[in-house]
């Protein structure tokens, strides 16, 4: 039977009455709901492919101009792992409102009310997001290897871990915009949007920042998506210099406050 | 066992809503023991729904204590979650998850070992007759299959306390009755103890060993559904005269067979009379011919038990209906907890 395939957390006694107050042990909650999160795209891995049909239109119409603007300076190799940066930043920025829907549905409230811990309700949440970006942005690179993308392979794989720690903080962030405004829609997108599109212009993911204004080239200085766009960029072409340092701090940096955040408003949830 | 199920003193619960504050729950004291089954009854906005997730951990108490399974609710929440069942008003299956996967996970939330938990998962779905539905998508099921599936997974670790919110509201009556023979089931298996809220009357009449009425956030009256109805109020009599103006004479005689406690005696509206009487049935012979005596005899006499909506009715003036005040989002919606 195809039951319960990949979870496997600590063997309980089934003796509820004198159990001790958590059934099961920190990790196995977290494990439980990991499992339970990433259980509908298993199910039906098609839906993660929807998620790329934007990055791939950027690559294909966004590209190509930018190509030309600087004489084909700026190619393939300085653009798609900026286009794999999106890919995460976006992946991950609309996970809350699939939490605001399971508030809106009463699946949120029925977590809240079994005997899990709060903290992995957020981390198990938050975990499951790197595994549909990781897959994106493999089919991304994919994709753009026929035209012309050569990707360094031990750059690329620091690349998508670097990717995948900084998607489970911005995720958490998106979950505790979520926890944070409850059940009004327009006040998680509102924000989200508020946030999200800045952040992106001032990482340099689309445009080179370099011809910017001073205070343009200085709020870049201190956005953390800024540093993982350089750090992607130079791991996918094999350069492992002092950017990949910045960039795991700025992703790790990115996770940690995510978690906390997240766990708190969990808590308070 | 001597822990109470459920033992709760001065539970209260305030939410501040646009500068104000409103009590949805003010000082409930309840004693529910191992084995019982409670209904809770009252309109909308009577502060049912708040009481429960109270109780269940979801909202923390302004005030008051209580304890759960023998479990402080303010400071072992997370030990009262283990050992209660929770049917919420909502539904409780992620939409795009599998029927099945759902009931499953739910048992290993519990720490139900993975083996145990399909095996507890698939004989639920065959009671509930979700047995074909079983890897369907949640967001595909009709109205009643959620409402079995949510009872499914409340049900998967046997809890020996459960709550329900509202359980069948929505089920059609064949899915209704269905649902009443499992809680029964259950209880008869594992001496489960059952916490509901309904506004089905006919529901807590049947099935509740006793009931609490509850409006304005406060426990009205705690008995059971015989004993609300003989010492609240009579059985319902109703007489019908050939015109109104024998009705109207027939009110004095009337008065001194009303159970009146008080609050209510015979009330007329145009040819016909009704009037609570204890025992009705008995005295209804004599009730009739001393009408005769009196030159007031009526065409014809009716009794009738009375509901809990005329029990509701002799406790607060309203009926059950009318009473929906707050309306239905008055529980569900989720106010801002006051600043503690």
């Amino acid at each position: 039977m195809s039951t319960a395939s990949t979870d496997a957390p600590a063997q309980r006694a089934e003796t509820e009455s004198e159990g001790p107050t958590y059934p099961n042990g920190f990790l196995g909650d977290v494990w439980l709901v990991f499992v339970r999160e990433l259980r509908p795209m298993l199910r039906d891995p098609a839906s993660i492919v929807f998620g790329l049909l934007q990055p791939l239109v950027f690559v294909a119409m966004f590209m190509p101009l930018l190509s030309g603007f600087s004489d084909g300076e700026l190619g393939l190799h300085w653009f798609v792992p900026g286009v794999l940066v999106m890919v995460s930043l976006f992946a991950t920025a609309t996970t809350g409102s699939n939490l605001q829907f399971d508030m809106h549905t009463g699946a949120h409230e029925r977590t809240l009310v079994v005997p899990l811990r709060r903290a992995p309700l957020l981390i198990g949440r938050a975990l499951k997001e790197m595994t549909p970006l990781t897959i994106q942005a493999c089919v991304l690179v994919a994709i753009t290897v026929p035209f012309g993308f050569r990707p360094d392979p031990l750059g690329a794989i620091l690349g998508l871990v670097i990717l995948a720690v900084f998607g489970v903080g911005f995720g958490a962030l998106s979950y505790s915009l979520a926890l944070a405004v409850r059940s009004q829609d327009w006040m998680f997108w509102m924000v989200q949007q508020a946030v999200l599109f800045p952040l992106m212009i001032l990482s340099g993911m689309l445009l080179p920042l370099d011809r910017g204004p001073e205070w343009m080239r200085w709020l870049a200085s201190v956005n953390p998506l800024g540093y993982v766009v350089k750090a992607e960029r130079a791991l996918f072409n094999g350069v492992f210099d002092v950017t990949l340092a910045q960039g795991a701090a700025a992703a790790v940096g990115v996770a940690l406050v995510g978690l906390f955040v997240g766990t708190g408003a969990m808590r308070r949830a | 066992m001597n822990v109470k199920a459920i033992d709760a003193a001065g539970l209260t619960k305030t939410f501040a809503s646009r500068g104000t504050q409103v009590r949805a729950v003010r000082g409930l004291d309840l004693q529910v023991h191992p084995g019982e089954l409670v209904a809770f009854l009252g309109p909308n906005g009577a502060g049912k729904s708040t009481s429960l997730r109270l109780l269940t951990t979801l909202l923390k108490p302004s005030e008051g204590v209580a304890t759960v399974s023998g479990y402080d609710i303010r400071t072992d929440p997370a030990a009262v979650r283990g050992r209660i069942g929770y049917i919420g008003q909502l539904n409780s299956a992620g939409h795009n998850q599998r029927v099945r996967d759902e009931v499953v996970m739910q048992g290993r939330f519990y720490g139900l070992p993975r083996a145990r938990a399909a095996q507890r998962a698939e004989a639920l779905l065959e009671t509930l007759e979700l047995g074909r539905v079983s890897k369907r998508m949640v967001s595909s099921l009709s109205g009643g299959q959620r409402r079995r599936l949510d009872i499914a997974m409340g049900l998967v670790h046997a809890p020996p306390l459960l709550f329900l919110d509202e359980p069948s509201t929505g089920l059609d009556p064949q899915s209704r009755a269905n649902l009443w023979r499992h809680i029964l089931k259950l209880r008869d298996e594992f001496e489960t103890t059952v916490f509901m809220t309904t506004h089905y009357l006919d529901e807590a009449d049947e099935f509740a060993e006793r009931v609490l009425v509850m409006d304005h956030g406060r426990v009205i009256a705690d008995d059971t559904p015989a004993g609300l109805k003989s010492t609240l109020i009579g059985d319902r009599v109703t007489l019908e005269f050939g015109s109104a103006q024998e009705a109207t004479n027939a009110l004095p005689r009337l008065r001194g067979y009303a159970s009146g406690n008080g609050r209510e005696g015979p009330t007329r509206r145009d040819t016909r009379v009704e009037l609570p009487v204890p025992d009705a049935a008995r005295r209804l012979p004599e009730l009739i011919l001393e009408l005769a005596r009196d030159g007031a005899a009526p065409w014809s006499a009716e009794t009738r038990r009375p509901t809990l909506d005329d029990v509701f009715f002799g406790l607060t003036g309203r009926t059950l209906r009318e009473s929906g005040t707050v309306g239905d989002t008055g529980e569900t919606a989720e106010p801002r907890e006051e600043a503690e």
